[in-house]
């Protein structure tokens, strides 16, 4: 049978749970299909980070919508979603690093974007007063922050059943066709139309986009992360390295978040990855190195989410360049977590007006298809 | 001191030393196959044969015929060439049969051509109200101290719940000079009817007597009060008395012990962790994993054997061992396996040992009510988490155990979900009118046992690790 609604979002990520209720406050009927759960994959593993500290140029606009909206998060979902504002740190090891974030912080500020800060060793040694005596300065960013992924995507998912989208979960969205001005896909027996689809799936997306004749270069990774044991409070900021692969985030609950990018061997098909643990003892040495307090914590869990990343490490946001009513949000590239909030007001307003005060003009998919075009 | 394995590569690597671990890896071993016994414990032995090589009772009748079998199989591997460690925890095995393991506080990695994983078994998860009370404690735990180190509760001491191992227990505790005051049995009355048609099998299969005289042997010295419905502990911040219904009707006794057990399952956290597949058994309610008859599991390389495949005791443990081992001499040294035992005799022995087997899940198996907390019972420990905690979180959304993680933060502690994962499952089950298979388990992923920062950051460099150095 087939039913007719507003929009079908692939994919039950933060990013097709924020498009799907964004789509539902303006009014529209969404459906929402995610082969597993919502929040199954990156989106409710990753890191948690709420940053926009250290990002790439063109989606810093768009990195700063979704940081207001993230300031407000409990009246948008009735959730908090564990949302902390403690500010996000860039440290750097060296004289060569700060200058590095000199230029950076520089560059930054001719554009007119004021959010990062470049601060001096006693200013870092404030803010992180556990970092090894030897770093000389980073930046900072002081409304960043970090959020409980899981509980942050789950809450968009049911904020959006609430009003009034369809949640389809563990069966796949098949059949993907165009045909008479709508959308169909199936998900099992059922089948759903649309004159809007919406491709949010994530590290599945790619083969969809392919699928649909828009090949991108894309590649399914899956970043590794570890949690330790209860360790007394020492650090709000999240802070990250400017030289080495190492995030680094203390919950309220004394538990420690280490990443950094070390990526496991992902297993798509299987849903499964292998971590490579020679790469997560690289981090641990260097939060043995940075921060002697860590030095007796232990290592309860380590894991990894699979996702999207692009070849230039910027997703794919934005209407498609060949299909009328097809929009593509995927391949954020182990960054794309605090943008989902808005992300998903922006493809809001795509859909629904056509057009978006933020800029989002080089995240399009045509970027990948400006010689074939010609 | 500890001693780190003398290889990178074995072809063999076995994990557990009890009853399956012992026999896998002696009969690899014999058969010329290079082989890793790894073992988390002080010595030889798992729960079964625990301290069998050092234990400090040395009348044999207290602990029984039963549990001195282990010294045999310890002395064939001894003879064997295995290469054995203990203290070893494994704390990381993957789909590339790659093992992390911590010995003395520093951590080793092993690759194996076939992986025998012999973990046994853990106590099912017995949450009533008070069960976090110092002075509760899982008669598994009593009987590690009691074969360890011959310790016996002196004082107000009850037993509560059911299966064979409590009144195994309870007859050690007995002969050791210890104290019982008084067993709480809760084995429900329907089951004793829906055991009969298995019976047969059980009355000609070597528990029986053994079982029969040891019920009586206790039952003579201690009040057994049978057909418990309703049981919890009480006390402020620690244990004072244990309250229980039966026949309807309700009493508290004082006590300074209470010692709680309602069968084994499966130990599934490295066997889950390294991605094979596990469905709920319905009979023994909990998750076993997909097998062969060779105890090959859904990842290649990977057998499994003893209680982890399945709870079956200590006599199918060996054979199961013996039946993984096998097959793993066959796919690596053929013209060796023809030394073994047939395969054909092995079944056998296996079909024997495991006779009577369904007529103790159907008699011991627990009822809802000591499965499936209610209000304010405790669920999750390391979390904190109750029964209450965990409908609530299902009525706003949470639809599995991996879910409420999220919600709950339940089996994100330390103990990775053995104290909670079946409990979790069933209630959800429940709440959502699922069935178990449907509801799922938690992810599990490695570190299954916690390691050091200070250890993991102690690994030897990679090339990758030294140009970064180079280049920091």
């Amino acid at each position: 049978m087939t039913t007719n609604v507003d929009a079908i979002v692939i994919g039950g990520g933060i990013h097709g749970c924020s498009t799907t209720l964004h789509l539902c406050l303006a009014g529209l009927k969404p459906v929402l299909i995610e082969k597993d759960y919502a929040g199954r994959h990156a989106s409710g593993v990753n890191a948690g980070g709420v940053r926009q500290l250290a990002r790439h140029i063109p989606e810093i606009p768009l990195s700063i919508r979704s940081m207001g909206i993230w300031e407000k998060i409990n009246d948008l979902l009735d959730d908090d979603c564990s949302f902390e504002s403690h500010g996000q740190v860039l440290v750097a090891e060296n004289e060569e690093e700060l200058a590095v974030c000199r230029a950076r912080v520089a560059e930054l500020n001719a554009l007119g974007f004021t959010h990062e800060e470049l601060i001096d060793a006693s200013e870092l040694r404030r803010l992180v007063p556990a970092v090894a005596e030897t770093c000389p300065g980073g930046v900072v960013s002081r409304r960043d922050g970090a959020a409980n992924p899981a509980q942050t995507t789950t809450a968009f998912r049911r904020k959006a059943e609430q009003l009034g989208a369809t949640v389809r979960e563990g069966v796949a969205a098949g059949n993907i066709r165009y045909s008479d001005g709508l959308w169909h896909v199936d998900v099992g027996s059922d089948s759903y139309a649309a004159p809007v689809l919406v491709n949010a799936a994530g590290a599945w997306a790619g083969k969809i986009a392919a699928a649909l004749g828009e090949p991108v270069p894309v590649e399914t990774v899956a970043p590794m992360l570890m949690i330790t044991s209860r360790v007394p409070h020492f650090i709000d900021p999240v802070v990250i390295l400017r030289g080495r692969k190492l995030s680094f985030k203390q919950f309220k609950n004394g538990t420690v978040l280490i990443g950094g990018g070390h990526l496991a061997t992902s297993y798509q098909d299987r849903n499964e990855t292998v971590l490579d643990w020679k790469s997560l003892a690289i981090s641990a040495r260097t939060v043995f190195e940075l921060f002697p307090v860590m030095r007796g914590a232990t290592i309860v869990r380590a894991w990894a989410g699979i996702e999207a990343k692009m070849k230039d490490d910027i997703p794919v946001f934005g209407p498609s360049s060949r299909h009328k009513g097809l929009y593509h949000q995927f391949g954020f590239s182990l960054h794309g977590f605090q943008l989902g909030p808005g992300a998903g007001a922006v493809m809001a307003e795509l859909i629904v007006n056509g057009g978006t005060q933020t800029r989002i003009s080089d995240l399009g998919i045509e970027r990948f298809h400006r010689s074939a075009a010609r | 001191m500890s001693v780190a394995p003398k290889r990178e590569d074995y072809d063999v690597v076995v994990i557990g030393a009890g009853p399956a671990g012992l026999a896998a890896a002696a009969t690899s071993a014999e058969a010329g196959l290079s082989t890793l016994l790894l073992d988390e414990n002080a010595g030889p032995g798992g729960q079964v044969f625990r301290a069998i090589s050092s234990t400090p009772v040395t009348d044999r009748s207290q602990l029984g015929a039963d549990y001195w079998v282990g010294a045999e199989l310890v002395q064939s591997l001894r003879a064997s060439t295995a290469e054995v460690i203990h203290r070893a925890t494994v704390w990381s095995l993957d789909r590339n049969l790659d093992i992390a393991v911590s010995i003395g506080g520093a951590s080793a990695f092993v690759k194996a051509k076939r992986v025998i994983l012999a973990t046994g078994a853990l106590e099912r998860p017995f949450a009533i109200p008070g069960w976090t009370l110092p002075g509760v404690m899982t008669a598994g735990a009593a009987q590690t101290m009691l074969k360890s180190s011959g310790l016996v509760p002196d004082g107000r001491t009850a037993i509560a719940g059911q299966g064979p191992l409590l009144w195994l227990l309870a007859a050690q505790i007995l002969r050791l000079g210890g104290r019982i005051d008084r067993i709480l049995d809760t084995t429900e009355r329907g089951n004793y009817l829906a055991a009969l048609p298995h019976a047969f099998a059980f009355l000609t299969s070597p528990y029986f007597t053994k079982g029969l005289s040891m019920m009586r042997e206790v039952k003579a010295k201690v009040e057994v009060v049978s057909g418990v419905t309703e049981l919890a502990a009480a006390g402020e911040g620690q244990l004072a008395g244990v309250s229980y219904v039966a026949g309807g009707k309700r009493e508290t006794i004082a006590v300074d012990l209470l010692l709680l057990h309602q069968g084994v399952v499966p130990n599934v956290n490295l066997a889950m962790s390294a991605g094979i597949e596990h469905r709920w058994d319905d009979l023994q309610l909990c998750w076993s994993p997909v097998l062969d008859a060779n105890g090959s599991s859904s990842v290649a390389g990977i057998a499994i054997a003893g209680d982890g495949a399945g709870i079956g005791g200590a006599n199918a443990a060996v054979v199961r061992g013996r039946i993984a081992a096998r097959a793993a001499v066959e796919a690596l040294a053929p013209a060796a396996a023809a030394k073994l035992p047939a395969l054909a005799t092995l079944r056998r022995d296996l079909a024997k040992a495991e006779r009577g087997r369904v007529f103790l899940d159907t008699l011991f198996r627990p009822a809802p009510q000591f499965r499936i907390p209610s209000g304010d019972t405790i669920v999750c420990r390391c979390e904190e988490v109750t029964a209450n905690d965990v409908l609530e979180s299902v009525a706003i959304g949470a639809t599995g155990p991996n879910q409420l993680k999220a919600y709950r933060r339940t089996g994100m502690g330390p103990c990775q979900g053995r104290l909670c994962g079946l409990t979790v499952t069933e209630l959800m089950a429940q709440a959502r009118g699922k069935t178990p298979q449907e509801i799922g388990y938690y992810r599990l992923r490695a570190p299954v046992k916690p390691i050091t920062l200070a250890e993991l950051a102690a690994v030897p460099k990679t090339e990758e690790d030294v140009k970064a150095v180079v280049r920091g």
